[in-house]
Formats: C-alpha cells, sequence, structure tokens
C-alpha cells in the first residue's frame, strides 16, 4: 500500500484503455459499458466473484471476442477491429485461464517457440531445428528466472499442474510484451510458486503494464497498485486495495462472503 | 528427479531411434536400388509417383491437422502442366516437372487462400468443390483434350544427356525425385517454420496469443503439400507418357486419403508403405474378375477397426517397435 502511495504521485500513462466496452451473447449481456485504464509501470488486479465477466473482458481486450460496442486503445492506437494475432504483435500479450502450453514439446521448446517470432526465426522451412539453439540462452534465462531449469527437458505435459502456469508465465514474457493480461496466473498453485511468480510479477511491472485476474486477495493486496470490481459486467468500484476494500458494495458483493 | 530421469530417457530413446532409422533407411535404400531387377520398372515407377504422392498429402493432414479433399487438382493438374509442355512446346523433362511443380504451386495457393480460415468438415468441402470445378476445367480446355487426355509425351532427355526412353534410367530418375522429394518432406518438418506449425497442432489459441498468424503458416503447409504433389503428377505425367482426367477426379483425392491412413497419419513414411498397399492391390487385381475398389474397401475398413494407427503407427506403438526405439505421438 506504501508502494502505490508513491507511484501514484508521478501519475504514470495509459498503455491500455477501454470506452463503453460491452459484449452480448444473444440477450445475455456478459459485459456492459467498461471503462478501464491500464497504466505504464503498475500492476492492476481485475476481481470480482465468478460469471462477473472478467475473463470476458480479457477476450475483448486481446481481441479474442469481438466487443458489441466501445472502443479499445492500445499505446495510442485503436485496435478494436485489430485481430487477435497482431493485437500480440503490437505488444499486448495474455495468459489463459486453462494453461496454454504446447503439451508435447519440451519446456525449453515451449519457449523457443514463443522467440522464434521476436527473434524472425519462424518462417525458414529449409533450416534444420538446430538453428534455433541460438535462441537457447535466452530460454535458458527465461527458464531460470521462474524455477523451470530442473524441468527444462521435460515434456510440458508432464509437469504439475502449478509448474505448467509457471512455464505460461515464462513463454509470455518471452515476448516482451508492453502489456501483460495474465488470467488468475496464480489459481492451483503451491505456496512456494505464488512467492516466485509474484516476485517476477512485481519485477516485470517495473517496466510494464500487468492487468491481472487474481482470486488470492492476499496476494492482490500484496502486489496491485489499481484494483477494478466486476459484478455482473458493470464496475463496481475502483481504487487502490485499502480503498475498495472498505467499500459497502464491495464487501456486501464478493469480500464479504471471503470474510464471513 | 523424475523429470530429470525421464527426460534423460526420452533422449536415449530417440538415440537408439536415430540409429534405427538410420538402418532401416540403409536397407530401403538399396532395397529401391536393386529393386528394377526383380519387379516390373514401371510398377515401381508407379509406387514411388504415388508414395511420394501420399506423403505430400501427409504433410497436410498429418503435420498441420488439415484434411483436404482436392489433392488430385495438384496431382493431376501438375500431369497435366507437365505433359503439355514437353509434348507441344518441346520442354527438357527436368524443366516439364518445374513447370509442373510451379503450376500445382499456384493452384495451391488459390485453393488454400480460399479454404484455409475454415475448420474441419467446411475445409475439406471447400477444398472438394474448388477441385470439381477444376475437374470440369480439364474436362473443357483445349489444351487437356478432353476425354483423350494428353497422349504419347516424350520422356526426352534429361539434362539433354541421359536418355529417358531406356528404362532402367527412368527409374534411377524417378527414384531421384522421389527421394529429393522425401529429404524436402523431412527438412520442411524439422524446421523453425516446422516447430510453428507443430505448436498450432498442439494449441492453435496459444500460438496466436504469442502472435503467430496461424492461417499464414497453414496456407504455407498447404502451397508446400500442393507443390511436392505435383511433383509427384508431373513425375507420373512422363513415367506413363500421357496425362488423363483419371488423376484430376475426386476418386484420387480419396485414393490418396486412404493410402496416408493405411499407412499412418503423422508418420514421416507410414504414406510409402500406404500407397504401396494401395498401389499393389491394384495392379494384381485389375487383371482378375474380382472388383478393386471392394477390397480396397474391406482393406479399409479393417484398418480402421484394427490398426487405428496405420501399418507403420501400429508398429511404432508395438512392443517391437517400442524396443527399436520408436515413439509414436499422439
Amino acid at each position: 500500500m506504501a508502494v502505490s502511495a508513491t507511484a501514484m504521485n508521478e501519475e504514470p500513462r495509459v498503455v491500455l484503455s477501454a470506452r463503453g466496452l460491452s459484449k452480448s451473447f444473444g440477450a445475455f449481456r456478459a459485459v456492459n459499458r467498461v471503462d478501464l485504464d491500464i497504466h505504464h509501470a503498475r500492476v492492476h488486479a481485475l476481481i470480482g466473484p465468478n460469471g462477473a465477466g472478467k475473463t470476458t473482458v480479457f477476450n475483448l481486450l486481446t481481441k479474442f471476442l469481438q466487443p458489441t460496442e466501445g472502443t479499445i486503445t492500445l499505446l495510442g492506437t485503436d485496435i478494436t477491429k485489430t485481430p487477435a494475432d497482431k493485437v500480440a504483435r503490437m505488444g499486448l500479450v495474455r495468459s489463459f485461464q486453462i494453461s496454454a502450453v504446447f503439451p508435447h514439446l519440451s519446456v525449453l521448446d515451449n519457449v523457443r517457440i514463443a522467440l522464434q517470432r521476436p527473434n524472425g526465426l519462424s518462417t525458414q522451412f529449409w533450416l534444420p531445428t538446430s538453428a534455433l539453439n541460438r535462441l537457447n540462452a535466452r530460454a535458458d534465462e527465461l527458464i531460470e528466472a521462474v524455477g523451470l531449469k530442473r524441468e527444462r527437458d521435460a515434456l510440458a505435459a508432464d509437469l504439475s499442474y502449478g509448474r505448467k502456469r509457471v512455464l505460461e508465465i515464462a513463454t509470455t514474457l518471452a515476448l516482451d510484451p508492453q502489456v501483460l493480461l495474465l488470467d488468475e496466473p496464480m489459481a492451483g498453485m503451491g505456496q512456494e510458486d505464488i512467492g516466485t511468480v509474484s516476485s517476477i510479477i512485481r519485477d516485470v511491472a517495473k517496466t510494464r503494464a500487468v492487468l491481472m485476474v487474481e482470486h488470492n486477495l492476499s496476494v492482490v493486496a500484496n502486489i496491485c497498485h489499481q484494483v477494478t470490481v466486476l459484478q455482473r459486467g458493470e464496475i463496481l468500484a475502483e481504487g487502490d486495495y485499502a480503498t475498495v476494500s472498505q467499500d459497502e458494495r464491495v464487501r456486501l458483493a464478493y469480500m464479504g462472503a471471503e470474510e464471513a | 528427479m523424475t523429470h530429470g530421469t525421464s527426460a534423460t530417457a526420452r533422449t536415449e530413446r530417440s538415440a537408439s531411434a536415430s540409429k534405427t532409422y538410420a538402418a532401416f533407411l540403409i536397407i530401403g535404400l538399396v532395397l529401391l536400388i536393386v529393386a528394377p531387377a526383380f519387379f516390373y520398372p514401371i510398377f515401381i515407377m508407379k509406387l514411388l509417383c504415388f508414395a511420394l504422392f501420399a506423403c505430400a498429402f501427409n504433410l497436410l493432414l498429418g503435420y498441420t491437422g488439415l484434411l483436404s479433399f482436392g489433392h488430385a487438382t495438384f496431382f493431376g493438374g501438375a500431369a497435366y502442366f507437365t505433359a503439355h509442355v514437353v509434348k507441344e512446346w518441346g520442354f527438357s523433362p527436368e524443366l516439364g516437372i518445374l513447370v509442373g511443380v510451379v503450376g500445382a504451386a499456384l493452384l495451391g495457393l488459390v485453393m488454400g487462400y480460399v479454404a484455409i480460415r475454415r475448420q474441419g468438415i467446411y475445409f475439406a468441402m471447400i477444398t472438394l468443390a474448388l477441385s470439381q470445378m477444376f475437374f470440369f476445367f480439364c474436362l473443357q480446355a483445349k489444351f487437356t483434350h478432353g476425354e483423350d487426355g494428353i497422349q504419347s509425351v516424350p520422356r526426352g532427355h534429361l539434362f539433354g544427356f541421359i536418355d529417358l526412353n531406356s528404362s532402367t534410367n527412368m527409374y534411377y530418375f524417378v527414384l531421384a525425385v522421389f527421394l529429393i522429394g522425401m529429404v524436402i518432406i523431412w527438412r520442411f518438418i524439422n524446421s523453425p517454420f516446422g516447430m510453428i506449425l507443430k505448436s498450432i497442432r498442439e494449441n492453435e489459441q496459444r500460438a496466436i496469443s504469442l502472435g503467430y498468424s496461424v492461417a499464414r503458416y497453414k496456407l504455407g503447409a498447404f502451397v508446400m503439400s500442393a507443390a511436392l504433389a505435383g511433383l509427384a503428377g508431373g513425375t507420373k505425367a512422363l513415367v506413363f507418357q500421357f496425362a488423363t482426367l483419371t488423376d484430376v477426379a475426386w476418386q484420387m483425392s480419396g485414393e490418396v486419403i486412404l493410402m496416408t491412413l493405411l499407412g499412418g497419419i503423422g508418420t514421416l513414411i507410414g504414406p510409402i508403405f500406404g500407397a504401396g498397399l494401395v498401389v499393389t492391390l491394384q495392379n494384381y487385381l485389375a487383371t482378375s474378375q474380382f472388383p478393386v475398389t471392394i477390397v480396397t474397401g474391406i482393406v479399409f475398413m479393417v484398418c480402421v477397426l484394427v490398426f487405428r494407427r496405420g501399418l507403420i503407427g501400429e508398429f511404432y506403438a508395438s512392443r517391437l517397435g517400442r524396443k527399436l526405439g520408436f515413439e509414436h505421438r499422439r
């Protein structure tokens, strides 16, 4: 909380913003007129009860879903109509709620695949795979940073659930994105991994913007500068953790249940 | 610790697999080199052309996960292009085949561009519809000579001095083409591009979120598959010295699917055996009273029921196969 006070003073720039973001599935309005500003060098948490529309907001921001209404701006560019892969190339990279790794490839290969495109090594069909060895140094750095060194040559499918999530974070970081969207990065993790990942996220956020969906409120209190509470597709409250957790409506809707 | 050991076990197994592969490769090569002494050369040449065709098709089905029902277009189309330029314009055989390959690649680019964004059955149906259009084009166009096809195509002289009218020379030329095609496929699968294809097959959503425009990579694989099918088709036109409607008909697209499934999807050499089986059956039953289609149909059904992974796929997964160090994925 001391963190947020000092960071607040300089008013960092907005890198990703949404205005009037809405999504309807038939008659059901999953997300309703959400305004969101994600700042450089800040960790922003998106919380709310199940079915509040957090993952839908993620899918909209990363363009895996097309919004029904509203606009999205990334680093000054309107991306409301931009395809998902292009958004990723512009520097907005996401992780998934259900762990997204390439199961029948090794940990090293998983990370190298993320590194291939930014290093211009993804279209060469005439080169041997050993050409990818020059990505090993950077890949090993990332693998070590998230603590997967021992599992480097294991198949991703053989990793435990928590370790798969860690691997996914390593592949996301491999792209060196400007904005990271992490969908429940700590879900199903052991205490040790939570510590590692928390410090990775805090580190990463020094030079990037992070938006994360998270249920673990002690993690939110520890590492997030800004919290947005979502309920039934609408924003219920916004502010730093201390302010939000004092809000009566939020206590009633979400935290009340947690603390009771 | 457990991860460590399983990883080393994996490396050891793949090392022993590459030794076994090398041994089988040498045996296979020797057999192919001496084969014309024991079999009718035209028959083995036909077999090699279809084997290459099936391997090209498998590049798409087995390594990209796309089921095309229009591959006859590239095989038969290339046969027409090669036959035409060699017979009417006097091109040399190697140049004629090159024209067939380029023509097939261009057809692949068009068909792939239209079909690639569709999934599953829709993809298959669009490729089928487009290949039917191409069939009717070939039926009507002047240069294909309709029902007659392009007959008596001269084989000519390879590089101007190797007489391909000698069936020994022709055989080794076809063998060389086949091996070049196989090396291209092998390299393509085991390349940086191949890694991206693998990742798309494993988890398409994740590949998109890493910034890969999945459709373009699939299109790349489609064009490569079409070009190699064209290599097989153009060569076949020179072997038989004609190009006809049979090679562009939808039955041919079906046959190549059958060959690939029989041999084993996603195995490098499986389709070779699948093609061998189908071509051999057709050859032996052609002279008998028994209808070929019934037999191939029965073989196909047995295969689907008993050898779901295909002949080679089952061998890799069997105890002997695993002992030799093969590992069948999926």
